[in-house]
């Protein structure tokens, strides 16, 4: 029993909750990539260890599985913590935010920087619980400072918008290359 | 002489001064708003930068960094929230003098103090300029090898309480960045047939998803909060002459800032505990830390400080980041062409001059603008978080989506940033999976360049500076046990961990 309670506290740590979950999935993460070290990399026959092109992944994922278990050891051996399923609901609801990202970088070769990002501004400023006038035009004024400084003024290399071309040919080049 | 005025010649152009200028101001203005670090903001700038000559992207990036601790000072102080990780405890002893009316002195007292560690990092930098031009010319393959792996090992042992976390983190980055096809023998590891995988995985996809896009998925999943500054009164420059009867903990302080920011891995945040701990223990009132102490106010932001110059040693001497923010600009060197280590101290010296001189004059524009600025900065800082939110994210698309115009990278990117808002909300650390990345990518090319010559295992530290700094890593083992064995015995109570919340913004 004494040896039990030793290992508990050498295991025992700070955490918060939601870690078992996590400490669970890094684990099988670890282990699958693990498993497919064989069919995912290559051995060269006359090499020499570490200039495998198979030595740095073995390592680094030796190290992922070993330092996985004892993550999850030191979480099962820590007394509970309520919510850990309210946080993990957490983690699933910001996928929403990433699926907002990815639609708008979807959008922008299509609709155009300046319009996309206007749009994207106004609605995800709603989508965040903003309603007033104050803050919708914050966010259209903080749209159209990015666009002119990033595009406009830096011209960082972004596509110009497909939408544009119905543009009359005078405003076609202009909004292309600046907007 | 010459390199020196080559140096300062570099600086004299109107673009690299106005980059500078936008740095330095807007790495304050970061720095203060709660919610933004510097980190957000270079892994944002980042890209934007490469289309720029190397000294004024580089000086950009390089305001932000030296800057940001600065404007962090306020909210701590003002509000009990640090700006940035780095600034947490200035709130220890900064907000109960505001709490007592005394917010001014408190501001004062930590510009002053940032001013001297800045400062006082950068003199020693260029004091150890002609003796890292010296010794770097020893750092062959094996040195460097050593000293990535010194680097790695120090981040995991650094995280006190989560070592198997950010074990785990740091050698999940160095198995990022074995993805793709390798180089050298051509062959496919772990691309699993995706033919976007073979290019491998880009670093600053990664960086803007764990430092960017994960701090836009933290604000807008939760509560939306204002934090209220009030403004302050009374002469900022007032703090000078109190520094002045403190000098010894300043300066102490500032020399641990400049120690452990040479030291890949460790940083502002061991540097700020161990220059509180010594200011607490030498001084005559101890039992006023925590309540107000100016002398624990300048114990911490000295020392954070004095890192940004310190931490430029090992970039810039043998191409080895220390932390996050050195690991990003180590990138912008790259794309330039102008690789770190040894060679850039014999061939381009005057580069190295340029940015010290840089250092220099950031931290004055930085002291002036903050001496009429403060009380704009608090109105700044009440943006509301969710907010901030947004604009992080559409600032995040311009960087992720301006490298290569690619889908796939933003929703790479998009990936990462969730498990960077899964890591915040666990208070795990984001930056060993960045040092693995750069550093894996050191030690795999290192190690295979030294092969040839190695006979036997002995022959990796048959070299004196490969020697020491094998005996280091054993030393840092060692040490390292000693303490769990002590701890142990000792039936320590649990520590509050939070303070690895520093290293996640």
């Amino acid at each position: 029993m004494s040896r039990v309670k030793t290992l508990q506290s050498l295991f025992k740590r700070y955490r918060r909750p939601g870690d078992i979950v996590f400490a669970w999935v890094l684990l099988i993460i670890s282990v699958f990539l693990l498993s497919q070290l064989f069919e995912q990399t290559a051995y060269k026959p006359r090499g020499k260890l570490f200039a495998q092109p198979r030595f740095w992944p073995a390592v680094s994922l030796m190290g992922m599985a070993g330092f996985a278990a004892f993550h999850l050891l030191g979480s099962a051996l820590s007394e509970r913590i309520e919510g850990r399923w309210r946080e993990v609901w957490t983690w699933i609801a910001a996928l929403e935010y990433a699926g907002w990202f990815i639609a708008y970088a979807a959008l922008v070769p299509l609709g155009g920087y300046l319009p996309t990002t206007l749009v994207f501004a106004l609605a995800l400023t709603l989508r965040a619980g903003y309603r007033s006038a104050r803050m919708l035009i914050a966010a259209g004024a903080c749209a159209v400072i990015i666009v002119l400084l990033f595009k406009t003024l830096l011209r960082v290399n972004l596509p110009a918008g497909r939408i544009y071309e119905l543009l009359p040919d005078g405003l076609r080049p202009f909004m292309l290359t600046y907007f | 002489m010459e390199n020196l005025l080559a140096g300062a010649e570099m600086l004299a152009r109107w673009d690299v001064l106005v980059a500078l200028l936008v740095g330095s101001i807007g790495g304050v203005i970061i720095g203060a708003i709660p919610g933004v670090g510097p980190a957000v903001a270079i892994a944002i700038l980042l890209p934007a930068t490469f289309s720029l000559d190397p000294i004024v992207g580089l000086t950009m990036l390089l305001g932000i960094y030296g800057s940001s601790m600065y404007g962090g000072a306020i909210p701590a102080i003002l509000i009990n929230t640090p700006g940035t990780a780095v600034n947490a405890l200035t709130s220890y002893d900064g907000y109960p003098m505001t709490q007592a009316g005394e917010g001014h002195r408190a501001l004062s007292l930590a510009y002053s103090a940032s001013f001297w560690g800045g400062i006082f990092g950068i003199g020693c930098l260029i004091l150890l300029s002609p003796v890292l031009a010296l010794i770097a010319p020893m750092f062959g393959s094996r040195e460097i090898f050593l000293a990535a792996f010194l680097g790695i090992l120090l981040v995991i042992l650094a995280h006190r309480g989560q070592i198997f976390a950010a074990g785990f983190l740091a050698m999940f980055g160095i198995f990022l960045q074995t993805v793709g096809l390798d180089a050298v023998t051509y062959t496919q590891r772990y691309t699993f047939g995706f033919s976007f995988l073979s290019s491998g995985i880009n670093l600053i996809v990664v960086v803007l998803g764990l430092f960017a896009l994960s701090q836009a998925f933290f604000l807008l999943t939760a509560p939306d909060s204002s934090p209220d500054a009030k403004p302050v009164t009374g002469k900022l420059t007032a703090g000078f002459k109190e520094l002045l009867k403190h000098k010894r903990v300043a300066t102490v302080s500032s020399s641990f800032g400049v120690l452990l920011g040479m030291i890949p891995g460790t940083g502002e945040f061991t540097a700020q505990f161990m220059s509180y701990t010594y200011a607490q223990k030498t001084s005559a009132k101890p039992d006023d830390f925590g309540k107000g102490s100016p002398e624990g106010l300048i114990a911490s932001e000295a020392a954070n400080n004095a890192v940004p110059a310190a931490a430029m040693i090992p970039l810039l001497a043998l191409g080895i980041p220390g932390e996050a923010l050195t690991a990003m600009m180590l990138s912008v060197f790259y794309i330039h062409n102008v690789i770190p280590g040894p060679q850039l101290f014999q061939n381009q010296i005057d580069l190295v001059y340029g940015l010290y001189f840089a250092l220099i004059l950031l931290n004055v524009i930085v002291m002036v603008f903050l001496l009429f600025s403060t009380n704009l900065l608090t109105k700044i800082i009440r943006v509301p978080t969710r907010f901030l939110g947004v604009v992080i994210l559409i600032l995040s698309f311009v960087g992720v989506y301006s490298l290569r115009n690619s889908l796939t990278d933003c929703m790479i990117s998009a990936g990462f940033g969730v498990l960077g808002l899964i890591l915040k909300r666990l208070n795990l650390p984001i930056v060993p999976i960045i040092l693995g990345m750069v550093l894996g990518g050191i030690m795999e090319v290192k190690l295979r360049s030294a092969l040839p010559r190695l006979k036997t295992p002995l022959d990796m530290i048959d070299r004196p500076i490969s020697f020491i700094l094998f005996v280091i890593i054993l030393l840092v083992v060692a040490l390292h046990i000693r303490t769990l064995v002590r701890e142990f015995r000792a039936h320590q109570p649990e520590e509050d961990h939070d303070m690895h919340d520093s290293q996640t913004r």
